[in-house]
């Protein structure tokens, strides 16, 4: 009885499992590719919202702080987005006939709301603060990147778990002076491990690492 | 099996192996005691039996279908972005709201009329959570089960929300033009006398200047309240021994020697958190405070009050007047008019003992009648107390907090009375049930067929509002102006956290539009009211220049200040002893509020329903509570069906075998029954109210009990979550105590950290600790509704519980010992102990528990997979599994608005447990961080521990030497549960001691050898 399989199969049955074993890392390392692409994270994707509100203009062109609008960012978890009254503080008076502002005009005529879709939008099981990311010197633009050069609002960080991560293991990495953090212009200074290193003592930033900080 | 049976237990057989027993057992239920088959079984299984298979109808083919396609989609799932979500601010934001953070404001909840403070949390306009108000005086920022669960009955999806005539959706504006040409008619045809308003009892002094403005216009109207849990024994009693309804309040701070004459002191008086938490300071003990105050109770049904007595008697209802009698006779009271002979249970040494005990005590001692016992009992007590001198002292008698000019009873009487002459026109119920828990005798729905037009405003369209022309919606009271007196008279303000969700009005707009008052809407009604009373100058405390400065006040303080009743000197008139009563023989039947669903207006609340009652621990059902000997005469047991029969009326009840229960009486907890009110509670348990008539409302003698040979099923989570005997409950003699510090206990052998093979944990910073002080606990059950408020713990219903799948996060184990007939009852609440050795951590293959830099125990939701093997390995069994989804409220969306929203909402699938409150201790470090201070002691505070009456619960930094949990550590009677495993808990208990009068309990050695002195 002859041979069913040509001894060139031996070859291929070898190849085809150390091709298995590769395929499968390959295909594991094109997810986590994947993963952490814009695609998937959404960074510097720029979203449309029913204003195009412009930090590019408000901020950069206007010089407006970021507390002028988001007020809860120094006492609260979340910032705050301003209500159509803060708006209103100068669209009652400038570009008061703009038709990118009808919506604005609307809600406060009507008292709807407006509607912004949310860019940095956390998992539901993760619990955020801001006030307290801002009082221990973690600048604005450290995770929300410069929006004052943003005319819409993209994310420019994944938020992903591992990136939270980063600087709660090395906050000297990433902290700044508190009187820094509304600055959109700060540029990681040549000594920073060093200006982090003092300011972590000095801030008295703990590296909390527990599941709980986050998850409750 | 979690249902008991007693068939095969024979009671003497009980009693032997009690008496064989080496040392004090503790017993969980009848079952344990007999090691029945079925117990053991039940002990050997980690989840009850079938826990765990599905009960779908889903057949095996089919589920290999999903199975598969679940597989295939498995990885896709990860593939999707998340949804869009949209973020809809403010148009012109509150001043004041931060969004992000809680606000909270002063209100007031009222129960039987008397209110207690409270204080609601509200996240961006939806309240969430009630605490009790810290500033008022019925609460000291304490609270209880009813005022936890009251907020889920503000998002109840089966709460009236329409104005209904004659059944059919009609407006509010269409009731009131019926009701102004009703009003009119009646009074062009006489003085009004056709018409009559039935409210609960009202305390409210708004809602009695309008029902007063209501009888000023029509001068013949006439006011009737009735509240099935009234006060009119006490008010009769009051009335009998000093010629005037004065009300009693006590000061336990000053007590000593306290006797309960069938009072529940913790649950059932107006003033019970107060008093809980007053009497619990004097029962704290310290090492450097060895002083403990001691109770007696004489009592007809096992309450959380007798089960924390030094000493307790079981006697029937009837008989508790007897004992009052011989207790007065014996203190030499004068005035008694005949004697009473001492009933089983109660022998004349004790009345020696106890009688020379409260001499010892004159002046701060007190006797405490229950209100369910006679006027006779009451006016009894009276005369013990100022005999005594303990008035002015423990004893404070003032104006009557709720105006009646006649007792409720006879008030209810004469309307049915005059509604069967036809004599009334107009009927307006405000509030209540009547139709439902009016005396079976007056059949109040019979007679309501005679009236004319027949109005119910309620916040459930329930058994009443179904026999009347028009309903109308109730609000909330956390959606409604008003006000309410607490039980010493203090004014209390209720203020509105929310618009109404539905369309209802509140019953001072209703009376104010019946009064054709200036003012018809709730907050100008309440506000103009009080403008009045304070440029009157009958506010006493000047609270500013203006009124408005003064409301401000009033409001942001949740109360008028200064309105408290003084106290009135009181003098005993003659003849105040009202005779000894009689005892007809034959079987008793008493009627008693029930610990959860109180008189039936909480029937519809899934929180209280699920609520295990504290002693019986059964939930969702009522049943005829027997004593074993009793069940054994009757040939019956647990679930049998028994019918019961009172003066020609019957109802078929399941039987509860509850030691402690006097022989030959039966109790039937009122409140369940229901035939209209909810998805939630309608046909729950049986209707008590059946049986119950006018010379009937507390207990009567003349009871028939029939065996049926039906079952049916109860859901008890009595068995659930054993312990197997060991040194869980450690109970103590005062006197021990006293003189040596310490207390014997069961040798154990606690291991070190040394002795494990897994390296200890370093804490750096905070280390979180709780300590729960068993002395004081009185095991209402407050602490487990108000960790289901706050945790978002869902509500799982009867058949889940009845596999043992409920979710409480904290549980309050009630453990027996001594002899079946009269047990001594202890309580343990149970919760995540999170401990240092953590058995759960070291076996989820996901390390979805681990250990955080704290000490706690951590739950991660979002890794967790459910192979429930930490539930396995927890020896305290406080791990609870999401068998099925239990949050999907898609029929009933209003029910979301009810979340914290500082707590994950799990889903199916996932283990959950005690979590030390982390939301409250993360919110707590950041706003140290932000202000730039070190956390101090007491900045977190759990929610069983703020709820806690008795102010058991300790909760604090271990490493912080100047803690109080700290503090609590090093006091002797401190242990851990379980400790012998090694596991290392940082939940730790304080022993209970029984303070024993030595007359009555001369101490004994111990025979047992292993035993340890600490």
């Amino acid at each position: 009885m002859s041979q069913i399989f040509h001894p060139s199969t031996n070859t291929l049955a070898r190849l085809s499992i150390f091709g298995a074993v590769f395929a499968a890392a390959a295909l594991a390392f094109a997810a986590g590719i994947f993963a952490r692409s814009s695609v998937a994270t959404g960074v510097g994707v720029a979203v449309r919202q029913e204003v195009p509100f412009s930090h590019k203009h408000h901020v950069e062109g206007l010089g407006l702080d970021c507390r002028y609008c988001h007020t809860g960012v120094e006492e609260s978890s979340f910032a705050g987005i301003p209500p159509t009254a803060t708006c209103m503080n100068c669209h009652s008076q400038i570009w008061v006939d703009s038709p990118m502002l009808e919506p604005v005009r609307e809600s406060f005529r009507t008292g709807d709301s407006l509607e912004w879709v949310r860019v940095h939008d956390l998992a539901d099981f993760v619990y955020f603060n801001h006030s307290v990311h801002v009082a221990k010197g973690v600048g604005c633009s450290t995770c929300h990147g410069q929006v004052d050069e943003m005319p819409l609002m993209w994310k420019e960080n994944s938020l992903y778990m591992e990136w939270c991560l980063d600087c709660h293991r090395q906050p000297e990495k990433f902290v700044r002076p508190r009187d820094e953090v509304f600055n959109m212009d700060w540029e990681t200074p040549p000594n920073q491990l060093e200006l982090g290193r003092h300011l972590v003592e000095q801030y008295d930033i703990e590296n909390l690492l527990s599941c709980s900080t986050c998850h409750r | 099996m979690t249902h008991q049976r007693l068939h095969s237990v024979e009671l003497t057989e009980l009693q032997d192996k009690l008496a064989r027993a080496q040392g004090k057992q503790y017993w969980r239920s009848l079952d344990e005691l007999a090691e029945t088959p079925e117990f053991v079984e039940y002990l050997h299984r980690e989840f009850p039996e079938q826990a765990s298979e599905m009960n779908d109808p889903v057949s095996r083919r089919r589920f290999l279908q999903l199975m598969g396609a679940s597989i295939a989609l498995a990885g896709a799932t990860a593939c999707n972005g998340q949804a869009v979500e949209k973020i809809v601010p403010y148009v012109r934001q509150p001043e004041n709201m931060i969004p992000g953070r809680p606000l909270y404001y002063a209100t007031g909840f009222s129960l039987g009329g008397y209110a207690i403070g409270a204080l609601a949390e509200s996240h961006m306009g939806r309240p969430t959570k009630l605490e009790g108000n810290p500033e008022h005086p019925a609460s000291l920022g304490s609270s209880n089960s009813y005022l936890q669960a009251s907020i889920l009955d503000l998002y109840d999806p089966d709460r009236s929300q329409v104005v209904l005539n004659n059944g059919r959706i009609a407006t509010w504006e269409g009731f009131i033009a019926a009701l102004g040409t009703e009003l009119a008619t009646l009074e062009a045809s006489g003085n009004g006398s056709r018409l009559r308003i039935l409210t609960q009892t009202v305390t409210s002094p708004t809602q009695i200047d309008l029902i007063e403005a209501v009888q000023a216009r029509l001068p013949g109207a006439q006011w009737h309240q009735w509240e099935p849990i009234n006060r009119d024994a006490v008010r009769a009693g009051a009335v009998a021994a000093f010629g005037e309804p004065v009300d009693t309040r006590y000061d336990f701070s000053r007590a000593s020697v306290v006797l309960s004459l069938d009072a529940d002191i913790y649950a059932d008086l107006p003033g019970s958190i107060r008093y809980t938490r007053d009497f619990a300071d004097r029962r704290r003990v310290r090492d450097d405070d060895r002083n403990m105050a001691r109770l007696y109770s004489v009592e007809s049904t096992p309450t959380i009050t007798g089960a924390s007595a030094d000493h307790r008697w079981r006697v029937r209802a009837s008989d508790v007047e007897a004992v009052a009698r011989v207790v007065a006779a014996s203190l030499g009271v004068a005035g008694l008019e005949g004697s009473g002979q001492l009933p089983d249970g109660v022998d004349a040494e004790v009345v020696d003992a106890l009688t020379a005990d409260l001499r010892a005590h004159a002046g701060t001692s007190l006797v405490v009648p229950g209100e369910g016992q006679p006027p006779a009992v009451h006016a009894l007590a009276h005369a013990i107390n100022a005999h005594l001198g303990n008035v002015g002292e423990t004893v404070v008698h003032s104006e009557p907090v709720a105006p009646q000019p006649q007792s409720q009873a006879a008030s209810l009487e004469a309307l049915v009375e005059d509604m069967r002459a036809d004599a009334v026109g107009m009927l307006v119920v405000i509030g209540g049930n009547p139709v439902y828990d009016a005396p079976a005798d007056l059949d109040f729905a019979g007679a309501l067929d005679a009236v004319g037009t027949r109005v119910h405003m309620g916040l459930h369209a329930n058994e009443t509002s179904e026999l009347c022309h028009w309903h109308v919606p109730e609000n909330h009271f956390l959606e409604s102006w008003g006000d309410a007196r607490a039980y010493d008279g203090t004014v209390t303000l209720v203020q509105p956290l929310i618009e109404p969700l539905y369309l209802g009005h509140t019953a001072l707009e209703l009376t104010a539009i019946m009064a054709g008052a200036a003012e018809t809407e709730g907050r100008a009604v309440l506000e103009s009211a009080w403008r009045d009373r304070w440029a009157a100058g009958e506010i006493e405390v000047d609270l500013g220049p203006t009124f408005d400065k003064a409301w401000r006040r009033i409001l942001h303080d949740g109360l008028v200040p200064g309105t408290a009743y003084p106290a009135r000197p009181t003098a005993l008139v003659g003849g105040w002893d009202l005779g000894a009563t009689v005892n007809s023989g034959g079987m008793e039947v008493i009627f008693r509020v029930d610990p959860t669903v109180y008189d039936g207006r909480f029937a519809n609340n899934g929180w209280l329903q699920e609520t295990p009652k504290p002693l019986t621990k059964l939930t969702w059902d009522n049943a005829a509570l027997v004593s074993p000997a009793t069940a054994e005469r009757l040939g019956v047991a647990n679930e049998d069906v028994v019918e019961l029969t009172y003066d020609g009326r019957s109802v078929r009840a399941p039987i509860w075998v509850l030691p402690g229960q006097p022989d030959e009486s039966v109790t039937l907890p009122l409140g369940y029954g229901r035939t209209r009110t909810g998805r939630v509670g309608t046909g729950t348990g049986f209707n008590a109210y059946t049986l119950r008539t006018s010379d009937a409302l507390a207990f009567a003698t003349g009871l028939d009990v029939a065996p049926t040979g039906r079952r049916y099923q109860l859901a008890s989570t009595q068995m659930h979550h054993s312990m197997e005997g060991r040194d869980i409950v450690r109970v103590g003699d005062f006197h021990e105590f006293e003189s040596t510090g310490g207390i014997q206990h069961p040798h154990t052998h606690v291991p070190g950290p040394e002795e494990s093979l897994f390296p200890p944990y370093e804490y750096n910073g905070h280390s979180w600790g709780m300590s729960i002080d068993l002395n004081v606990c009185i095991g209402c059950t407050g602490c487990v509704t108000a960790c289901q408020a706050e945790n978002n713990v869902p509500v799982v219903g009867k058949t889940e519980v009845a596999n043992g799948r409920e979710m409480h996060w904290i549980r309050v184990d009630r453990y027996w010992s001594g002899g079946v007939e009269n047990p001594e009852t202890v309580f343990q609440p149970v919760a995540c102990m999170h401990c240092d050795n953590a058995p759960c951590e070291v076996v989820c293959p996901v390390a979805a528990t681990v250990h955080g830099s704290e000490g706690l125990n951590e739950m991660v939701y979002n890794r967790c997979v459910g192979t429930r093997y930490c539930a396995n390995n927890c020896p305290y069994k406080v791990r609870r599994f999401n068998f099925l989804d239990y949050t999907d409220y898609d029929d009933a969306p209003m029910m979301k608005l009810l979340h914290n929203p500082d707590v994950t909402v799990r889903s199916r699938g996932v283990m959950e447990k005690c979590t030390y409150c982390v939301q409250r201790i993360n919110v707590a470090r950041q706003d140290a961080k932000v202000d730039g201070r070190e956390m101090v002691d007491g900045d977190v505070v759990t929610a069983c521990q703020q709820a806690c009456p008795a102010q058991a619960i300790t909760f604090g930094d271990l490493n912080d030497p100047d803690s109080a949990i700290a503090a609590a550590r090093e006091e002797p009677l401190h242990y851990g549960l379980l400790e012998e495993l090694g596991t290392r808990p940082r939940t730790n208990y304080m022993a209970r001691l029984r303070n024993a009068n030595t007359t009555l309990n001369p101490p004994v050695e111990r025979s047992d050898s292993e035993v340890e002195h600490d």
